[in-house]
């Protein structure tokens, strides 16, 4: 056993901090704090890891960067720029890039990190939503994820519109396009945020102040939030690994979770090493700088901003024109509807879903995305749109690289960002409840060994075999659900919740939601239920509320 | 059971595979993806031409579609099958053939550029049939692309009248109805000085009065300037901008760093246990 | 069979052929060992391989770390730094080789460590209740009311009506403080430099403002531009000549020239004599969010966008064809002086560029 006298090196400064603060209660409690293990709660350990490698690398590039629209005539080291005229700014990143050693590696670095900080956020996001781990207690949490995606997407856009590029001098000219459409107060935002016309002198000064200042500062805010709140709820633990609602179970925080958190910061900042050593990103002395009357073909935003992209191309050209005002329905729809529709949807659907299906309970193991078959489906209808949109935001470089025409993969879209939604509900909600009847089996009379037996007769059947106790665990996790609430009890008197249209609704809903759900039941065990197929209308396990 | 069976049966093996596969994919496209590398400049010189010999070529290669007296030819519909040459110059029938996409052999929406073969891989040929069109009416002929284009002004030039249909960097994009803007890669500098100078297929125009020589072969410097400079931070994805970072940045940044949690997380060797 | 597959039998459920079950177990059911977790007992020598490897990993993180200052001081700082694409590259490529090998060895390293070194084992903790006790909630409550009462903040409605009076304004002002950030709208977008330009040549006596080329700024004659399906950028003379404004009169003035067969040219009514022999000028900002809307095509006679695809047809006034963009691009009235040089008789006749609220 572990002796109970500290090094004296450890010791001495920790009884001097203990002795002032007290730490030590807070740190006997935590040394040992169980961490639960899954590959997919390390989704979120990108985010958090790329933007420590953001803060590092943006640190560097801040102290050559200079935000200053002045134009200037560029004398660096890059050849087929000498003598052109560019904004300090744009002189300043190519300055970074060729002149500074490590320049272009640290941008490289930054703007790979930024894509990786994205990218995790919506797996992470993706991952919390389909295994149910927003409910209560966690929807705090869950709204403080979608602010931090809000404000990683205009961090994101800021940053990418700082060097004065021609590219980003054309994501700036689309923002403010779209700022000027909104009705009443848009050119006076317009105005505003540019200090007068686009692009004036005045944008790129405010925008470095807060990309690096104020986004951050408030991103930084929250991210500790985040995880000052998972630490105190606990994580939530997949179903089947040993954990119960009363009972967390993982390895100690010291020394395993900190070994394992530390060994994917290094892989975090590997592979965005990696990106940046071998991948060129945003090569801003081939775009050259921003000229207002220049434009490339394949003109793109980064990813997380495709969605956008992709509805205004979309829209067919809605404008109304009355009362001496223009109201710009195919710019205000596609700048506001879908990214609305997703936002508004992830941050109310804790609370919808509790409404419909009266679950207020604690929820701290996962549900599996199949045992969930309406919220799985729901999500992957919602990816489903996203990614069309996002497919159409690239619409002329498929165009270009599959040789199709470019106007039928816009029509193409405007169908499909309709109706893949649809086809992705209901494919996804029938793959969910084929695996509910292959668990639902498999709990009936054991697995399918593969192993095929002859018997004296010369019939094959395959062996089944009882599930491990793990497998069995992770199956039985499945919750079935509530019965709707009768529309009226003994004495005829409605139940409450279910009256007025509201109530109808609700009652509609929550058939709605656990349709056709699968009973499983049954121990695993092949010997006893030999032969036995489950049936649908077996009365189903039920769990008190 | 043989070592390859055991092996495969091994809990990482499938990702070995996978990995190994992806890492295939890599490999074979970064094989066929187009390089580039700097195109030779042809420096075809209009010569001495026999116009018999160029009116001989062009009934055998191009009279089919062309009409031998290069009238153009129409369909029952009066749709243009084939255009009048007359009067389109040496210059247009040069970047025609020298690029390939005359003689055509399709009537898609583009006529794609493709390998010349013969008897125009004969650069004579060519001048001879070029020679011979320009004999019919006239038009712009050969150019000689001026020598030391200003590489800065070309830039400013091509961003602000040419990268709008070919890219920044030449990479080229797309038109509407299945046309497009080719790429810039191959195509050498009398090829690019004669399609400004002809605007091939929906190509606008920009003749010697509008941009002048000195105006083009900075244009021509840039390309070639661009074309030829090596990519400083890795691979260049396309130089086609943020759709193939993106794409990168999911497929290999978050595929990577996905394999990495599941070996993190993976269940401890069995082997650690004393036996 | 050697002994490494002795010490890992085959998964049982795998696609394709199964392994052979071994003789005699056929009908015995498997013991299904759960996940060996790493124990208390380490195998000690193969504990040792296992630090052997690590260890190499550390050693091999820091021979890269190092490594990294090495070049950067040796070699990338030779003839006094890093100048130019060539040297770039090599530095790109050495630098990050070099940091990308640091952090993935010592990354593998802590990872075979805590696989085949650390002897944690599982362990299991409650879940507390995160409501407060009902008790305590009672008893916060009875605090809290006593502190009101105490306050008199309730008692005393004017203080607290008057209090918060006070504080209104106080939240209010900041919102003053941002007026400056920028003029208000006006008439500002209404009108491009074009007019000011016609204007000011007006006054001289001139018919209107020469156009010049964008980038060389050369005026452009009309002889000059006189090959049907042309097409180039073009801007009023003198524009540059506007200091710190420059670029952004530029991005509302900017225009294309396009030469189209005179007779193909829909005339547009109010508009006849606004072409010069088959050229029309239409502003190259896009009607949709403000791109410029450049590609053309001389077979279609089509202006494509080529943000988001807005199509306008050039000898039909620019009106849209297809896309998202809902009105013709504005087209510049335009003439031949005196020397035939090519004039803009008159500024854009409506604002260009996006839609906006007041734009009518």
């Amino acid at each position: 056993m572990a002796d109970e006298q500290l090094p004296k090196a450890v010791a001495g400064p920790l009884n001097f901090v203990d002795d002032r603060l007290g730490t030590v209660g807070f740190m006997k409690r935590n040394v040992k704090k169980v961490f639960p293990d899954h590959w997919s709660f390390l989704l979120g350990e990108i985010a958090l890891y790329s933007f420590i490698v953001l803060l590092l690398s943006g640190v560097f590039l801040t102290l050559w960067f200079k935000p200053s629209m002045l134009e200037v005539h560029y004398h660096g080291s890059y050849e087929p720029l000498q003598g052109v005229q560019m904004s300090e700014a744009f002189a300043s990143t190519l300055h970074i890039t060729f002149d500074v050693r490590g320049g272009l590696l640290m941008r490289q670095i930054h703007h790979w990190a930024a894509i990786l900080f994205m990218a995790s956020l919506m797996v992470h996001m993706l991952r919390v939503f389909f295994t149910g781990a927003y409910r209560k207690p966690r929807e705090i949490n869950w709204l403080i994820g979608i602010g931090l995606f809000t404000l990683g997407m205009v961090e994101g856009l800021f940053g990418y519109s700082l060097p004065d590029d021609l590219l980003s001098g054309t994501g700036l000219r689309i923002t403010q396009g779209v700022l000027e459409s909104i009705p009443l107060v848009g050119t006076y935002g317009y105005m505003f945020l540019f200090g007068g016309e686009f692009p004036g002198v005045d944008i790129i000064p405010r925008m470095f102040t807060l990309h690096v200042l104020l986004i951050p500062g408030i991103i930084l805010a929250l991210i500790t939030a985040h995880l000052m709140i998972m630490w105190h709820q606990k994580h939530t633990q997949m179903p089947g690994t040993g954990g119960t609602e009363t009972k967390v179970t993982g390895y100690p925080f010291y020394p395993v979770f900190m070994a394992k958190g530390g060994a994917y910061f290094l892989y975090t900042f590997g592979v965005i090493a990696l990106l940046a050593t071998f991948a060129q990103i945003n090569p801003i002395w081939l775009f050259g700088p921003y000229d207002p009357s220049a434009i490339s073909a394949g003109s793109q935003p980064d990813f997380y901003m495709g969605l956008l992209e992709g509805s205004l191309r979309l829209m067919p050209g809605w404008e109304i024109t009355a009362w001496g005002h223009t109201l710009s329905l195919n710019v205000l729809i596609p700048a506001l509807l879908p990214l609305g529709i997703i936002f508004t949807g992830a941050a109310i659907f804790p609370w919808l879903e509790r409404w419909v299906t009266g679950d207020h309970r604690y929820h701290h193991v996962n549900d599996r995305p199949r045992n969930a078959p309406t919220r799985t489906a729901l999500g992957v209808a919602m990816v489903t749109f996203y990614g069309v949109l996002w497919l159409a935001g690239a619409n002329d470089v498929l165009a270009e690289k599959f040789h199709l025409s470019l106007f039928a993969t816009t029509y193409f879209f405007r169908v499909t960002v309709f109706l893949f939604p649809v086809l992705a509900f209901i494919i996804t909600k029938r793959i969910c409840l084929g695996l509910q009847r292959s668990d639902a089996a498999t709990m009936a009379h054991g697995y399918e060994s593969g192993t095929i037996l002859m018997s004296p007769e010369g019939e094959f059947s395959e062996l089944h075999k009882e599930p491990a106790a793990s497998e069995k665990a992770k199956l039985l996790s499945k919750e079935e659900p509530k019965a709707p609430l009768p529309a009226v009890d003994a004495n005829g008197v409605p139940a409450k919740g279910t009256k007025g249209p509201i109530g109808h609704l609700r009652t509609r809903l929550a058939l709605w939601w656990n349709a056709d759900t699968v009973p499983i039941q049954g121990d695993g065990d092949p010997h006893h239920h030999g032969g036995h197929e489950t049936e649908e209308g077996d009365q189903p396990k039920q769990l008190t509320h | 059971m043989t070592r390859f069976t055991a092996w495969r049966r091994r809990s990482w093996a499938g990702y070995a595979v996978v990995l190994a596969a992806l890492v295939a994919i890599g490999a074979i496209y970064a094989g066929v993806s187009p390089a580039t590398d700097q195109a030779q400049a042809s420096g075809s010189q209009a010569q001495a031409a026999d116009l018999a010999k160029g009116k001989q070529l062009f009934n055998q290669n191009c009279a089919s579609c062309h009409g031998l007296n290069a009238e153009g030819t129409k369909d029952s519909y009066d749709n243009t099958i084939a255009p009048s040459l007359i009067g389109v110059g040496a210059a247009s029938v040069h970047f025609q053939i020298t690029t390939g996409r005359m003689p055509a052999m399709t009537t898609a929406a583009q006529v794609p550029a493709k390998k010349v073969v013969a008897p125009f891989d004969d650069p004579e040929n060519v001048t001879a049939v070029a020679e011979y069109v320009q004999s019919l009416g006239g038009g712009p002929g050969v150019p000689v692309v001026p020598e030391g284009g200003d590489v800065g002004l070309g830039g400013k030039l091509f961003r602000t009248n040419c990268a709008q249909c070919h890219n920044f960097t030449g990479q080229g994009g797309a038109l509407t109805e299945g046309k497009y803007a080719p790429n810039l890669l191959e195509t050498t500098p009398v090829q690019m000085y004669e399609a400004m100078l002809t605007g091939p297929q929906a190509m606008p125009i920009f003749n010697d009065t509008t941009l002048t020589p000195e105006d083009k072969a900075a244009i021509i410097a840039f390309i070639e300037a661009v074309r030829g400079e090596p990519n400083p931070g890795g691979a260049g994805l396309g130089r086609m901008g943020p759709v193939s970072e993106g794409v990168v940045g999911w497929l290999v940044g978050i595929g990577l760093l996905v394999f990495a949690a599941i070996w993190i997380t993976a269940k401890k060797p069995k082997k650690l246990k004393k036996s | 069979m050697s002994d490494e597959t002795n010490e890992n039998p085959a998964p049982e459920r795998v696609i394709g052929t199964p392994a052979a079950a071994p003789a005699g177990k056929v009908l015995v059911s498997d013991d299904e060992a759960g996940p060996v977790e790493a124990g208390f007992d380490i195998d000690e020598s193969k504990a040792k391989k296992a630090e052997r490897i690590v260890a190499l990993l550390f050693l091999l993180a820091f021979a890269a770390g190092v490594g990294f200052m090495v070049y950067f001081i040796g070699w990338s700082g030779r003839d006094g730094g890093m100048h130019g694409i060539e040297r770039t590259q090599e530095s790109n490529l050495w630098l990050g080789s070099l940091m990308t090998l640091s952090f993935l060895a010592m990354a593998a390293g802590v990872t075979v460590w805590f696989r085949r070194l650390m002897t944690s084992v599982p362990i299991e903790q409650e879940r507390h209740d995160l409501a407060t006790a009902e008790a305590t909630r009672a008893s916060f409550a009875r605090d809290f009311q006593q502190g009101t009462i105490d306050s008199g903040f309730t008692k005393r409605p004017l203080l607290r009506r008057t209090l918060l009076l006070a504080a209104a304004p106080l939240g209010l002002a900041p919102l003053f403080l941002l007026r400056d950030l920028g003029p208000l709208p006006e008439k500002r977008l209404r009108s491009t430099w074009w007019g000011e330009a016609v204007a000011k040549a007006k006054r001289e006596g001139k018919q209107g403002v020469r156009i010049i080329v964008d980038g060389t700024n050369v005026p452009l004659r009309a002889s000059d531009f006189n090959s049907p399906g042309g097409m180039i950028t073009v801007l009023p003379e003198g524009i540059h000549e506007n200091g710190e404004e420059t670029l952004t009169l530029i991005a509302k003035a900017t225009t294309i020239l396009i030469n189209i067969e005179p007779e193909l040219i829909k005339p547009v009514e109010g508009r006849e004599n606004w072409t010069v022999n088959g050229i029309v000028a239409y502003s190259k900002v896009c009607t949709h969010v403000g791109c410029p809307a450049a590609l053309y095509e001389q077979t279609t006679h089509h202006i494509l966008c080529p943000c988001h695809q807005s199509t306008f047809d050039a000898t039909d006034g620019a009106k849209v064809v297809f896309g998202p963009a809902a009105r013709a691009l504005p087209q510049l009235p335009i003439a031949v002086d005196d020397e035939g040089y090519l004039i803009a008789t008159g500024d854009y006749p409506e604002p260009v560029g996006p839609s906006f609220w007041e734009r009518g």
